[in-house]
């Protein structure tokens, strides 16, 4: 079975090298923000550490923390949900609304229920979902998924954006001022903010020792559901507790000067007990975590916050694009998160880097990313999962590196193919000519050179 | 048959390496003056800071820059003569047409320019998100320098329901422009009271 890889979906992106372009300096820039803003904290190293280590000592006592918030969330009147995989999750989303006769819902962002497809399976069963983050209601309107987790509509320029809205929302064909647009979309998304009867949240963090969680977002749109509606649903990757409330302070310390270089997120909201005459629902989700914490060389990747920095600083994201990662999550931790989850599907992710290890230096918790996608690798090969060429390359290559003869003989047909028959290297079927010329080839060998100037 | 519950936790526990400490958060905070920081950062992300001295000064302000506006003002007393709301409302979408709404905060943190709002200062929860323009007092005494501090201060406080709030909501999701004003307040104004 061929699934269309990285590599292939990449290659329809770069199609419009001007975008490709855009694309690569917005995100560049993005990162280059999160430098100005990180310079300015002499204990940011300090905080990453301290911060990886908490993460750390949550993993290491997962269950206990889990069961510690369950108990002090019910006793704050939070209603406290199991999910296993996303079939599950979807399917407590479905039966509280249908339990209430709410057959629409507002959402703001949640990277979770994109990786659960829960729009797809209310959609199905009869429910309307407006997301209300305004990047997520942008993508979907456009019937696409987020192709980044902090800007969902980062691949997407502003005049696309008032395509859809005056197909959709009625603005004045022509018109792509990102103040206007998004004055309509305030003026549209208040009036479903009014009159919704349900909101699903997200959960940037969950407290054990008080049994509150906390979401953040810059515009408002997760308190405007929530505050509006008679429930709230809060879906939950378990790996998002941790221990006391003080950490909060660590980690919303790194998560917004990581994401966009802001000094905090407008709105950071520690939700503790419901309103009277309303639900707090939150709906704890495994779909693979306690897998993965069973790994021990990839358990890491579960300390990650849902910054975005490692997409934000990589080349080959910011020169493919989210959606040639055909998961929920892009980019270098989305590629070391995937395999977990069907290594079959996500075997060509962990080889879209170029291990230049950027990914690793940003992290806010210390995730070795780009150490886990070589790791990934080996898995991959080993059981089978790597694309034919790359097997049939690898083991020409490893053939050639056993045998000295063979490998001198190699270097010298290289050399002379490139220097007279450079058509046979300079063609679409070697993937290192792509967007590049083949450099120019040396007249000779080092050990060639070495030989002839030993004595000399 | 065994509930998901029990299977995620079973799976966890089995899963779950040995256990590693708790580190303590030991995190010196840098010398700064507390109230320049504070106003400098809120600056910096669109909000805005109007230093006054009393209760006196923030009314004579309002007379001028708020004749005509919806006035909703949660829990202060010295501004209770500017409301023109006269009940406290049942549902919070009676609130959708509020103009202005001036509330309290606890404290601010000088570090990135938030101000901490618990529930028992708001009429409701939503208020300062559906205001069209939110305005805050603050004692500038009452600022921390940064986060560490903050929770310090809060401590094991119980809440419904709390927030950090920093500036005016904002987008950029269109091209990176930001917008100020996407779903919740247009802009946000802290009277910073120096007692």
């Amino acid at each position: 079975m061929h699934t269309i890889d990285h590599a292939e979906l990449a290659d329809v992106f770069n199609k419009d090298e001007a975008r490709v372009d855009w694309h690569d300096e917005t995100l560049w820039w993005i990162r280059q923000k999160r430098d100005k803003a990180v310079n300015q904290l002499p204990e940011w190293e300090l905080l990453r550490e301290t911060a990886s280590k908490i993460k750390e000592n949550v993993l290491s006592n997962l269950a206990g923390y889990l069961e510690e918030f369950e108990g002090n969330a019910q006793k704050n009147g939070i209603i406290v949900h199991w999910a296993a995989d996303a079939k599950e999750h979807n399917q407590i989303v479905l039966n509280l609304l249908k339990g209430k006769g709410i057959n629409k819902m507002v959402k703001s962002k949640s990277m979770l229920t994109e990786e659960c497809h829960l729009n797809e399976h209310l959609e199905h069963n009869g429910i309307e979902v407006i997301d209300s983050d305004l990047g997520e209601r942008i993508v979907q309107l456009a019937k696409e998924p987020p192709s980044h987790i902090v800007l969902p509509c980062i691949h997407k320029k502003k005049e696309e954006i008032g395509d859809l809205f005056h197909e959709y929302l009625g603005t004045p064909a022509g018109n792509a001022d990102p103040q206007f647009l998004t004055e309509t979309a305030r003026q549209h998304l208040r009036e479903v903010f009014l009159t919704r009867r349900a909101a699903l949240t997200g959960v940037n963090f969950a407290v054990a020792e008080t049994g509150e969680f906390v979401v953040c977002t810059n515009e408002g749109n997760a308190d405007m559901g929530a505050h509006l509606s008679e429930i709230h649903i809060a879906s939950m990757g378990m790996e998002k507790l941790i221990p006391k409330r003080e950490n909060l302070g660590v980690f919303l310390r790194l998560l917004t000067r990581s994401a966009t270089g802001q000094p905090i997120t407008t709105y950071s909201s520690h939700f503790s007990k419901p309103r009277s005459g309303t639900e707090i629902h939150v709906i704890i989700v495994d779909n693979g975590r306690s897998q993965q914490l069973g790994r021990p060389d990839f358990r890491n990747s579960l300390k990650c916050i849902r910054c975005g920095s490692c997409m934000n600083t990589c080349p080959v994201y910011r020169r493919s694009g989210g959606h040639s990662y055909h998961n929920a999550i892009a980019g270098p931790i989305g590629a070391i998160l995937a395999p977990n989850l069907d290594m079959e599907k996500y075997a060509d992710l962990p080889f879209a880097s170029t291990l230049c290890g950027s990914c690793s230096n940003v992290c806010p918790v210390k995730i070795d990313i780009h150490q886990q996608l070589y790791k990934w690798r080996q898995v991959i090969v080993q059981k089978g999962y790597a694309a034919t060429g790359k097997k049939a390359a690898m083991k020409m290559m490893s053939l050639t590196l056993a045998s000295p003869t063979a490998y001198h003989l190699g270097g010298k047909a290289g050399r002379f193919v490139m220097k007279y028959a450079p058509i046979a290297v300079n063609n679409k079927l070697n993937p290192w000519y792509k967007q590049r010329d083949m450099p120019e080839p040396p007249k000779e060998s080092f050990g060639e050179w070495y030989t002839k100037n030993r004595k000399a | 048959m065994s509930t998901a519950r029990e299977r995620i936790l079973n799976a966890v526990r089995a899963n779950q390496p040995a256990s590693t400490p708790l580190p303590e958060i030991i995190i010196p905070a840098s010398e700064i003056d507390l109230s320049t920081k504070f106003t400098e950062t809120l600056n910096n992300i669109g909000g805005k800071v109007i230093a006054v001295n009393n209760y006196a000064d923030i009314l004579n302000y309002l007379e001028e820059a708020t004749a005509t506006r919806l006035l909703n003002i949660s829990s202060i007393p010295e501004l209770q003569q500017l409301r023109t709301l006269d009940h406290i409302p049942r549902m919070p979408h009676s609130l959708q047409d509020t103009e202005l709404a001036i509330i309290k905060a606890k404290f601010g943190v000088a570090e990135n320019g938030a101000v901490w709002i618990t529930e028992d200062l708001l009429d409701q929860r939503v208020l300062p998100f559906i205001c069209q323009h939110l305005m805050v007092v603050l004692d500038a005494s009452s600022i921390v320098a940064n986060m560490h501090q903050a929770y310090e201060k809060i401590g094991m406080e119980s809440y419904g329901y709390g927030a950090f709030i920093a500036g005016p909501s904002k987008t950029a999701d269109i091209e990176q422009s930001l917008v100020l004003g996407a779903h919740g307040s247009r802009s946000m104004t802290i009277f910073l009271i120096n007692a």
